[in-house]
């Protein structure tokens, strides 16, 4: 079953098409990525999707519940952490939990073995008492996260959530992430605009640019579908590097373009044909000083649109 | 409605632990502590001049001064203002501004439960407020002049507390319109003074350059006309919460008034002649300045209802 569903949804802002008939699919139990630039209408799908911003056209299902229609039965089951989260600075972390419990009517009794539990996976536990004003950055982060998980959400919607963070913390974070809803079997939505970090948890991305989704699937396949064959970028050194050896590269089964730079030449590879790309290079004479593979065609894609916005 | 109470319950936590709230009640309750005790000194002066009025001995602790200090009733309708303002001012800029509010919305609660809750929690914030200072004050007062008030006092002050109570809830309902339509606190909170300032200082002026302007008197003017100028310069003066309050709380407090006309020109109209200033029953003062108390309570719903329009139509991100 589809957890999330939306059919031609459409925001506008004026003459502005913030999101630009979107058909999205997720479904139950994966971890799936909204990738695209700022300003490509990730924020405005998901806030759609809560039902906090109406849409102009379009329909969006999520467990079965119309967002628009019915907002408090989406949000009884969705967890939301914002992009740039924010909590009330002079209230403890308890206290800040304390008053998400209040709203989702959660019981006293409840309330307090909750946020224990939800500290306590966060690692905030020792805080929990501190004002959430002298939280470092990290921190604010993961009980952003307990604040999400305290409502024990089946759907799970983080807009950035390691914006800000120091390299070592977007990793613990994202890690944990993936962890739980693996050990949950929730679903996860993650919006960013960083494609490492989306490739790092998500099963599956939606790529957005302007409002459209312009590929979606999973990682490996969305190269494919986007680029055509090409699914292996590899930037080798070599030496001489001159039109005989483009043409011998060219000729090479799996190589699907050659593009000779100052020094280097790039080449698109339809398989991993590097082991050939070498052998056919020595057994011709050309000397191979370096060879590494630049990424994956989507990073390359996702350059190409992300310089488009 | 789901999120009412919680919201509620949090903006009145936080009302009564801001040190912003613990000023301004320390403020009042200084203001409101000298000027009863400084009436209360005074009070033999003030039964003697004030003649019909003697009767009602409890309400001069809170009209009568010694000429240094103002009376309780010209605090309340100086600091009243602040105290509402100091409530509002950064209710919904200050929830976008630090990023709260798109996670509060979040939670399975109805939007207006955050602007109504916070709507709430003022004024229960600012009845507790003034029934307590309203209390204290008068504790005080028996203790000091050791007469009891009368029915007839007890209804004129606790008319007096309620109608102070509008009052702030107005300025209250103000700050939280402004605080929804500009996004930064600082602005907000300068936009209520503003308003504050020119109710409160220009208002009395302009009414008059304005009435002089509508309405100029020649050197044939009737009596009729300097009536009419006069009619034209409250009209205009009536523009402003702070002559509202003012006019509702003096015929509140003196049971002698009969009129909010100036009594210089009273005592030229034929009709006035032999007007015995005998005091009003209560509810005569409270039918005399009805209107006024309706315009503040219609203030505050209009600015109410403004900003539960513009807080539900506005987008959550900013």
């Amino acid at each position: 079953m589809a957890v999330i569903e939306t059919t031609d949804l459409t925001k506008r802002y004026g003459d502005l098409v913030a999101v630009d008939r979107l058909n999205l699919r997720v479904e139950e139990g994966e971890i799936f990525g909204l990738l695209g630039p700022n300003g490509a209408g990730k924020t405005t799908t998901v806030l759609m999707l809560l039902g906090l911003t109406e849409p102009s056209a379009g329909t969006a299902r999520v467990c079965g519940h119309d967002p628009t229609r019915d907002p408090l039965a989406v949000k009884r089951i969705v967890g939301y952490l914002p992009d740039s989260v924010g909590f009330y600075e002079d209230l403890t972390a308890w206290q800040n939990l304390a008053y998400t419990a209040d709203l989702n009517d959660l019981p006293m009794a409840e309330t307090k073995r909750r946020i224990a539990e939800v500290l306590d996976r966060v690692g905030l536990t020792d805080v929990a008492h501190k004002r959430v004003g002298t939280y470092s950055r990290g921190m604010r982060q993961r009980l952003g996260i307990a604040d999400v998980l305290l409502k024990h959400p089946q759907v799970v919607i983080l807009d950035e959530p390691t914006i800000g963070l120091d390299p070592e913390a977007t990793v613990d974070l994202l890690d944990f992430i993936r962890h739980l809803a693996r050990s949950e079997r929730m679903t996860v939505i993650v919006s960013s605009h960083q494609l490492p970090q989306v490739q790092r948890i998500c099963d599956r991305v939606g790529i957005f640019s302007q409002g459209k989704l312009i590929a979606q699937g999973a990682i490996d396949q969305l190269g494919r579908q986007l680029f055509g064959a090409e699914f292996m970028l590899v930037e080798a050194q070599v030496r001489p590097l001159n039109d005989q050896t483009v043409t011998l590269l060219r000729g090479i089964p799996g190589v699907e373009r050659v593009e000779p730079n100052r020094d280097a030449v790039l080449l698109a590879l339809s398989r991993d044909a590097r082991a050939d790309v070498v052998r056919q290079l020595v057994k011709s004479g050309v000397d191979i000083l370096a060879m590494r593979v630049r990424g994956s065609a989507l990073e390359e894609i996702y350059m190409r649109y992300f310089q488009h916005a | 409605m789901p999120g009412l109470a919680p919201v509620f319950r949090k903006e009145i936590a936080d009302h009564f632990s801001s040190r912003r709230f613990l000023i301004l009640l320390a403020l009042i309750f200084i203001a409101g502590l000298a000027a009863t005790y400084v009436a209360a000194q005074s009070i033999r002066d003030a039964v003697t001049s004030s003649g019909a009025q003697a009767r009602f001995i409890f309400l001069l602790l809170f009209t009568a001064s010694n000429g240094q200090l103002p009376p309780f009733v010209a605090f309340i309708s100086f600091l009243g203002p602040l105290l509402g303002l100091a409530l509002g001012f950064d209710a919904i800029n200050s929830e976008h501004s630090r990023g709260t509010l798109s996670r509060v919305l979040a939670q399975p609660v109805y939007r207006d439960a955050v602007i109504n809750g916070k709507f709430l929690a003022g004024l229960t914030t600012i009845v507790v407020m003034i029934v307590a200072i309203g209390l204290i004050l008068s504790g005080l007062g028996l203790r000091l002049i050791g007469i009891p008030p009368t029915a007839e006092e007890i209804l004129r002050l606790t008319s007096f507390f309620a109608v102070t109570a509008v009052y702030v809830a107005f300025w209250m309902s103000l700050a939280i319109m402004f605080s929804i339509f500009f996004r930064q606190a600082a602005t907000s909170a300068l936009a209520g003074m503003a308003v504050w300032i020119v109710c409160t200082f220009f208002v009395g002026m302009l009414s008059g350059i304005m009435a002089n302007l509508l309405v100029p008197l020649g050197p044939d003017a009737t009596l009729a006309d300097v009536v009419r100028l006069q009619d034209t310069q409250q009209a205009l003066a009536r523009l402003s919460p702070v002559t509202l309050y003012g006019e509702a709380t003096f015929t509140l407090l003196s049971p002698t008034a009969r009129t909010l006309m100036p009594l210089q020109l009273l005592g030229l109209l034929p009709e006035a002649r032999g007007m015995v200033l005998t005091p009003l029953p209560w509810i005569m003062s409270l039918q005399l300045v009805w209107p006024q108390i309706v315009g503040l309570v219609a203030l505050t719903v209009v600015c109410f209802v403004i900003s539960y329009i513009r807080f539900m139509r506005q987008e959550i991100r900013a």
